[in-house]
């Protein structure tokens, strides 16, 4: 199965963290990306840009509304995400565990929708 | 009842657990493996009446249910629609998916064991868990567990509909958990029962104070993990705990009223249950790998062991309380701790005990901490202050019981000013 790892993390303490704590965590996630990749369980993932850059896109009566945010008032922010292939929900935890910002922020562990396989199959 | 159908409703009760949890190992699917079975008890009720009960009636219903869900899969398998129905664990459960498996009917031990972990997985709430272990491995129908927690029926219905769905989607594993999770995982099926035999024991609302339906099947719960993971200790400790708790079952109640440990009639204690108790509280504790479960059965087997209240060895309870709490640092085992030591060093003592294990504010909602701070400032003659504590606990408990019993001290106070 593929689960989407979403990565929430309190924005101003990541930037509060000096430039040697940041490294070191990038670090940790490259180690995290090379060990995924090597067992073929890496599908995507990436860093987010702030919150303060994002643009919500909406379209009511085939209008096109384009604003500024959304922001939530919430103690974390999405951050960042992995997708990966995992056998079931305990491996996709486990992987989750090793992301780096676990130890403070949260990471939400989604299922992917996946299309039945055919019946001949 | 014919005798047919006293059989079957106890074969039911006994093998319904059993026989799930290798259907869903089968199938992958919690909906298929239950459907199937129903059908095979509804076949039971019929033929069983009518043929007289078979020799095994437990392997009679796993063959025919095993038929049951064998026709299903093929009628799914002729459409391509439905084969996400199966989807948790198709690709590895395909192979079991073969007739000729399937006639034998096979059993693995294990099967009740992955049935348990799953329906207690943590990504689950705890609702749904125990709503999910009584309908699976207990065999109890939704309507008797939403009487049983005064539910509406529509309401578990759904929680069941969520947790199987959730199971499904999210790729919950049918599996026993890996050796660094095992011990996490074990602590929620215990608790799991334990808040199950809780709710009996200590209905939070409504007229009764013990459903013992619910403490019933708690403890049968309890056995089964006692029987699917013997080594552990804390399975055997749990067990002796509800044991222990429910041999005072008949006594804690009278007319309606509660009564506590110190008043009980101890000659209405349930003999049977404490001897299994006090067994199991030693064949656990040897096993030298101590737990909470083993040392509050511990300490009701001293208050079990003690013929009457006066005779009740408080300086090992205290010893037992002190232990827990290296263990666990739940304040509500502290306020326990305390109320052993007012009984074995003074209610002075006991009191200032409370009152540290309070100063958090952690225990402000909680009954029972305002409920034995008046008790001991009543032992104390202090009648102001323990009408006060005793308004507070009123208001904090929901159960017509308890507060029958509040009330009760409340008068006795005002007739001793």
């Amino acid at each position: 199965m593929k689960y989407l790892l979403l990565i929430y993390e309190n924005e101003q303490a990541w930037d509060a963290i000096s430039e040697g704590e940041r490294q070191q965590i990038y670090g940790e996630y490259r180690q995290l990306r090379e060990q995924l990749l090597s067992r073929g369980q890496f599908v995507g993932g990436s860093q987010l840009q702030p919150i303060s850059t994002a643009t919500s896109v909406r379209v009511r009566d085939g209008k096109e509304l384009v604003t500024d945010g959304p922001f939530a008032e919430t103690h974390e922010q999405l951050g960042g995400f992995f997708l990966v292939e995992a056998e079931n929900l305990d491996e996709a935890t486990s992987i989750a565990a090793r992301i780096p910002s676990a130890k403070t922020g949260t990471i939400e562990v989604r299922p992917l929708v996946e299309t039945a396989a055919p019946a001949s199959a | 009842m014919s005798q047919a159908r006293e059989t079957l409703e106890q074969v039911f009760r006994e093998e319904y657990g059993r026989i799930i949890a290798t259907l869903i190992r089968i199938s992958g699917s919690f909906d298929l493996a239950e459907e199937a079975l129903q059908e095979a008890f509804i076949s039971a009720a019929s033929k069983w009446e009518l043929e007289g009960t078979p020799n095994n009636p437990g392997a009679w219903l796993t063959t025919v249910a095993h038929r049951r869900l064998l026709d299903a899969l093929r009628r799914d398998r002729t459409r391509t629609d439905k084969q996400s129905e199966l989807a948790f664990e198709t690709t590895r459960l395909q192979p079991h998916v073969e007739p000729e498996l399937l006639e034998e009917a096979v059993e693995y031990p294990d099967d009740r064991l992955r049935l348990i972990f799953t329906c207690c997985h943590p990504s689950l709430t705890r609702e749904a868990q125990v709503a999910l272990t009584l309908r699976t491995l207990g065999g109890l129908t939704t309507t008797e567990i939403a009487h049983a927690f005064l539910l509406p029926e529509s309401t578990l219905a759904q929680r069941l509909v969520r947790a199987k769905q959730k199971i499904r989607l999210a790729g919950i594993p049918y599996e026993i958990p890996s050796v660094d999770r095992i011990a996490d995982r074990l602590a929620a099926v215990q608790a799991v029962i334990y808040l199950i035999f809780n709710e009996g024991y200590a209905a939070s609302a409504g007229q009764t104070l013990i459903r013992n339906d619910l403490c019933a099947e708690a403890i049968r719960l309890g056995r089964v993990l006692c029987e699917l993971l013997p080594d552990e200790p804390e399975n055997i400790g749990l067990l002796a705990l509800m044991l222990l708790q429910d041999s005072r079952r008949e006594a804690r109640v009278n007319n309606g009223e509660l009564v506590t440990l110190e008043e009980q009639d101890r000659s209405r204690w349930d003999a049977r249950e404490i001897d299994e108790g006090v067994n199991l509280v030693q064949r656990a504790l040897r096993l030298r790998r101590v737990g909470i479960y083993q040392l509050q059965a511990a300490i009701a087997a001293v208050h079990a062991e003690a013929r009457t209240a006066d005779e009740t060895d408080w300086r090992q309870i205290v010893a037992l309380y002190e232990e827990l709490m290296r263990i666990t640092s739940s304040p509500i085992v502290a306020l326990n701790h305390a109320a052993a030591v007012a009984m074995a060093h003074g209610c002075e003592r006991g009191l200032s005990l409370i009152e540290a294990a309070g100063a958090d504010g952690a225990l402000q909602n909680y009954y029972l901490f305002h409920a034995s701070r008046a008790d001991l400032l009543r032992r104390l003659h202090r009648f102001d202050e323990a009408t006060s504590a005793y308004e507070t606990a009123l208001s904090l408990t929901s159960n017509e019981v308890e507060q029958n019993y509040i009330r009760g001290r409340l008068r006795s106070i005002s007739a001793s000013i």
